[in-house]
């Protein structure tokens, strides 16, 4: 079973249909146009780069591509993480942290994944090593990103709190415990909701596309579960790590709460 | 069980403040004055290692920096000027309350299951005092500990706070702005000037 063949007059005309919406929302002044319109664009530059890349990482099926390929992906994303931060930890420990946590999950539980549960020859083949890491380190980044970012936050709003649970002899795992466990569950929240309404109030987007590709619902699946489970791992084991990391810096080795160590909001 | 240590500050820099010695026997009360911003609460925080500071701090033979910092703390009881509450109930905050003290502070037993969100700031403030007492420390920083009591009961809890403090023997430090109070307490009573302490004479 073979897919349909999309041409690019095609995907032309999907996009003539996307400049149609912006020069509503433009005729209707409602400011939205133009943003519509780069972003519509960037997705088709981003992804048209992304598709040769592939190719060529595809054709070549060599280790260092791969590897390389890999560590391009997780420094953009230890760099998201990083912008997300409203308060980030300061002196590199906000990039390093959730990079650190990033590589440890996701590089693991992907490799892992390859090499004894799908099992494809080579185990780093890029047509399951690429997408499966790109999906892992997309969902973990968000968790890094969403628990670092309620965890140094928190510790701002509460310091007061914090520091008169250390006045009171408390040690720092302790006067800091609510705030790592609400940290904790704003990283995990996301993915234990996908997983919650997975295939009842949505059709995850990689089953879908299996299926649009011709693959038998019941692999696709099978490759869904699988993938979901990998993510949750993923994100939950590079969520554990930078809060379990980011909250030590957050004290010195007095156990003083130590803010200086915060960046500024910025905006 | 009768705490029998002295605190030493030796000479302790923090802030504006530098060289600051000081020895405090078992069971006196210092009071420490100054305007506002003069860095009496900073001096408090470092005695109890909560901001980085110069100079050592020692209760008894126990040096400061050869305690782990909360095991210091747990010694060495800072109680602030505002008290913070975590949980809902105010017994999830306490050790264990004796009921004498809670009667010499005007409450119940029943106190323990009040809601925090329900305490006045005057209610805050004893209770803090008694969150502290419960966890039995060997000294105590008091930052302005009647502040937001009115006379009556002031002079309740300083009674309470005296008994306390002369029959556990803990050393204490505690910042007052009311000349009355300072009489009524203090052993000695020393006033921030510029970068040091200076004695200022009691009336007693």
């Amino acid at each position: 079973m073979g897919v349909i063949e999309l041409a690019w007059w095609q995907l032309a005309l999907a996009a003539l249909m996307v400049v149609a919406l912006a020069a509503c929302t433009a005729v209707a002044r409602l400011g939205m146009g133009r943003s519509l319109l780069v972003a519509a664009a960037r997705t088709v530059i981003q992804l048209a780069l992304v598709g040769l890349v592939l190719e060529a990482l595809f054709a070549a099926e060599r280790l260092v591509w791969v590897a390389l390929m890999a560590l391009g992906m997780l420094l953009i994303a230890g760099r998201e993480v990083m912008a997300r931060q409203r308060r980030r930890l300061l002196g590199g420990w906000a990039f390093g942290i959730g990079t650190l946590a990033m590589f440890l999950s996701s590089f693991t539980v992907t490799v892992l994944t390859l090499t004894v549960i799908i099992g494809p020859e080579p185990w780093f083949r890029p047509q399951y090593a690429i997408p499966l890491l790109g999906m892992m380190l997309g969902n973990t980044m968000t968790g890094v990103a969403l628990a670092l970012d309620r965890l140094t936050d928190t510790a701002w709003r509460q310091q007061a709190v914090i520091e008169n649970r250390l006045m009171l002899g408390q040690r720092w795992q302790e006067a800091v415990g609510d705030i790592r466990r609400e940290a904790m569950r704003s990283g995990l929240m996301p993915m234990i909701n996908a997983m919650a309404a997975a295939g009842v109030v949505s059709l995850p987007g990689m089953m879908t596309g299996q299926i649009l590709a011709g693959s038998p619902p019941a692999l696709a699946v099978k490759y869904q579960i699988l993938v979901m489970f990998t993510i949750t791992l993923g994100t939950g084991f590079g969520t554990l790590a930078a809060v379990a990391a980011g909250s030590r810096r957050l004290f010195d080795g007095r156990e003083r709460l130590r803010l200086d160590r915060l960046a500024a909001p910025r905006g | 069980m009768t705490a029998t240590d002295a605190l030493h500050l030796e000479r302790l820099t923090v802030g504006e403040l530098a060289g600051v010695s000081l020895t405090l026997a078992p069971g006196e009360i210092h009071c420490l004055s100054g305007s506002s911003g003069s860095g009496k609460s900073r001096l408090l925080r470092a005695v109890a290692d909560l901001e980085p500071h110069g100079g050592e701090v020692w209760l008894g033979d126990i040096d400061q920096a050869s305690l782990p910092a909360h095991a210091w703390r747990a010694q060495v009881m800072l109680v602030p000027a505002e008290s913070h509450w975590w949980a809902d109930r105010v017994g999830e905050h306490m050790a264990k309350a004796a009921p004498a003290d809670l009667e010499a502070l005007g409450f119940t037993a029943e106190v323990l299951e009040w809601q925090v969100a329900r305490l006045s700031s005057g209610e805050k403030q004893r209770l803090a005092l008694l969150r502290a007492i419960s966890r039995a420390p060997s000294a105590l920083l008091l930052d302005e500990p009647t502040a937001n009591l009115d006379e009556v009961t002031t002079r309740r809890v300083e009674a309470w706070l005296m008994a306390r403090i002369r029959e556990r023997g803990w050393p204490v430090i505690w910042v007052a702005h009311d000349p009355g109070q300072i009489q009524r307490v203090a052993d000695r009573h020393w006033r921030i000037d510029g970068t040091k302490l200076v004695e200022v004479a009691t009336w007693a």
